[in-house]
């Protein structure tokens, strides 16, 4: 049985060294100004996907990615280790949204996507950590979710069967297709880039990035329809301008602080033996331990 | 006007007893509950509830919903985001908390996209408070402050709704403090029936099987946490902390940073991501102290750290730094405390 497989993946700053310079003054965040990577766990549902198309012959990986136009690089990375193809979902109406509303125009996107088998994601992006898209985006779309997935054991007769790691254990549970599925960063991990994939993919782009492109290279993308990276806006995916971006997000940042924390007066110690004792033997006499 | 609709705790349970993380959420909600001048209401979903109320009500809780229904346990997504999603839009609460454990994140997008209703995950504070809108300058009163980090913990968001009802937040475990209000409170109890909520097409994931096993590692109720970061270099680095918190009666915690390099198993990370503890002692070895770690452990009583770096972030808000390194000073933590206890 041959799948059309979605998977969910964002672009996301890299979360290890960001300060405030990072953030806009109306507190969102200024994706611009930092390095992009793709989100970890978007990795996961990536091989997931693989795997499917694996033992299914004849599956399309169609990876989905809502962002700024040059999400398009983590499109052609999947490219790389697998997948088909891929959409941006790209338009400045779309800034600032909250999760319900990139949930929105994600399920707008699917919808206009039209024929899938299953939507596959990681559990959560690392710049936010909420894990709400994926539940927001099966409930737009009507259809069931099955969230931390570890495994996708078995496909087949119209249903999934999935092993979810939760806190204390693991759950077996099988789905109606089409469903969405968040995949744990405790799933395998993704496959690397394939040399060949890589030479065939390399030129690769979005309509924006083409435009940038010398005219042998932008021949080459008329050539060869399948590296075409497509590129959709809010009017494309039929958004209702009410529902997508700032507007359409009924959170809103009330304020943004940098993290202080207030420092301690504290007593430095060299590891010598007897400064060591003595700090034991205070811990004893103050009942902190023993 | 103010919102005089009521304040909903989901609460979740297992053989028999409610969370930790519920009752946890059940202590704060009976707070804003008094600041808004609103009851505290909880939510309970599943079989087998006879007297569960008798766990919650000590909590300060006004109403407790009950329903009912074999199916409804083990939880699974759509039946328990139906119920929540019916019983909200009569009742309109004007805040719903819940845990942010599998559960919990599992349910609260589900019902907060149907409801259209902003939720905010991972809060580590809930306030009340007045916001007045930049653009529009409509003000309002008494909205819920979802306090969070955000951006790997480098930056703490406040984040309001201040048009869509309920208000949603997610807490994690630990987070909150459990305190019982009056152990002899009492309230009502509803007992919903579960057909007006829940179609039989709810019941579409089946669950196949399930092994739930009580975590053996207690790293949230330690008096006593010895915890190891990046800097302990592998897994049998760790080693010597297993010896050393064996030797204190302590637990074995540590940083997202050895978790994610494979040193230490998920459960005992610490910080935004992982646990928040409050211990009598903490001790971190070859912890840097980023903030997203200090985040989880900066209201231990006495903090001691050991770090080669003198320079180590961890070391602000420690109480006693010890310039060394761990392979050197654990050992002797060891052998002194043996050398001077009884």
């Amino acid at each position: 049985m041959s799948l059309n497989i979605i998977v969910l993946a964002k672009q996301v700053p890299d979360t290890r060294n960001v300060g405030k310079d990072a953030m806009k003054e109306d507190g969102t965040i200024n994706r611009a100004a930092l390095p992009a990577i793709f989100n970890p766990e978007d990795l996961n549902a990536l091989e997931q996907a693989l795997q499917l198309k694996d033992a299914n012959p004849g599956s399309t990986v169609t990876v989905l990615t809502m962002g700024l136009p040059r999400a398009a690089e983590i499109v052609r990375e999947a490219m790389y280790r697998g997948a088909d193809g891929g959409i941006v979902l790209t338009d400045r109406p779309f800034g600032g949204a909250d999760t319900l509303a990139t949930s929105y125009s994600l399920a707008q996107a699917v919808k206009k996507f039209g024929n899938y088998d299953i939507i596959l994601g990681g559990r959560q992006a690392i710049d936010g950590d909420t894990a709400q898209v994926g539940p927001q985006i099966a409930e737009k779309l009507g259809i069931p979710q099955v969230t931390y997935a570890e495994e996708i054991l078995d496909l087949s007769d119209g249903h999934v069967t999935v092993k979810r790691r939760l806190e204390h254990g693991v759950e077996v549970v099988k789905a109606p297709l089409p469903c969405v599925v968040t995949v744990n960063g405790t799933a395998a991990e993704c496959r690397p880039r394939n040399a060949q994939r890589v030479m065939k993919y390399k030129y690769a782009a979005s309509p924006s990035e083409k435009a940038n492109l010398p005219e042998d290279k932008q021949a080459l993308l008329e050539a060869r329809p399948f590296l075409n990276i497509k590129e959709w806006n809010a009017a494309f995916v039929e958004a209702d301008p009410a529902q997508i971006g700032l507007p359409g997000s009924p959170t809103k940042v009330k304020a943004v602080e940098n993290v202080v924390f207030t420092a301690k007066e504290n007593l430095v110690l060299n590891d010598d033996d007897t400064a060591i004792e003595n700090l034991i033997k205070d811990l004893i006499a103050n009942h902190t331990i023993g | 006007m103010t919102d005089k609709n009521n304040l909903i705790v989901y609460c979740e349970f297992d053989e028999g007893k409610v969370a930790d993380v519920s009752l946890e959420l059940l202590t704060k909600g009976r707070a804003l509950a008094d600041r808004l001048g609103v009851k505290l209401e909880a939510l309970v979903i599943g079989d087998n509830l006879k007297g569960i109320e008798e766990q919650i009500f000590p909590y300060g809780a006004d109403v407790v919903y009950k329903v009912e229904d074999k199916r409804l346990f083990p939880y699974t997504s759509n039946p328990h985001a139906s119920v929540l999603i019916n019983l909200f839009k009569e009742i309109k609460p004007q805040i719903c908390l819940m845990g942010a454990t599998c559960i919990g994140r599992d349910l609260g997008p589900r019902v907060s996209s149907c409801l259209h209703s902003g939720l905010t995950a991972d809060c580590t504070a809930l306030e009340i408070g007045d916001h007045k809108d930049a653009k529009t300058g409509k003000e309002y009163t008494d909205l819920l402050f979802q306090i969070r980090p955000a951006f790997g913990g480098n930056i703490v968001a406040t984040i309001v709704n201040p048009e869509c009802r309920p208000q949603m937040a997610t807490v994690r475990e630990g987070v909150m403090k459990k305190e019982v209000r009056d152990p002899n409170y009492k309230g009502e109890v509803i007992d919903l029936d579960p057909n007006k909520y829940v179609k039989d097409d709810d019941f579409i994931v089946e669950i196949i099987d399930r092994h739930i096993e009580k975590s053996k590692i207690n790293i949230k109720n330690s008096p006593i946490i010895v915890a190891g970061g990046y800097g302990m270099g592998s897994k049998e680095g760790f080693d010597m902390l297993y010896k050393l918190a064996d030797t204190l009666g302590a637990e074995v915690g540590a940083s997202r940073a050895a978790v994610d390099a494979g040193f230490a198993e998920h459960e005992r990370q610490i910080g935004q991501t992982g646990v928040t503890v409050r211990p009598k002692l903490y001790i971190a070895c070859g912890i840097s102290g980023q903030i997203q770690h200090i985040a989880g452990m900066q209201e231990s009583s006495i903090i001691i750290s050991i770090n080669n770096d003198p320079n180590a972030p961890i070391n602000t808000i420690a109480d006693y730094v010890i310039n060394g390194n761990v392979e050197d000073v654990v050992p002797k933590l060891i052998k002194y405390y043996k050398k001077n206890s009884k």
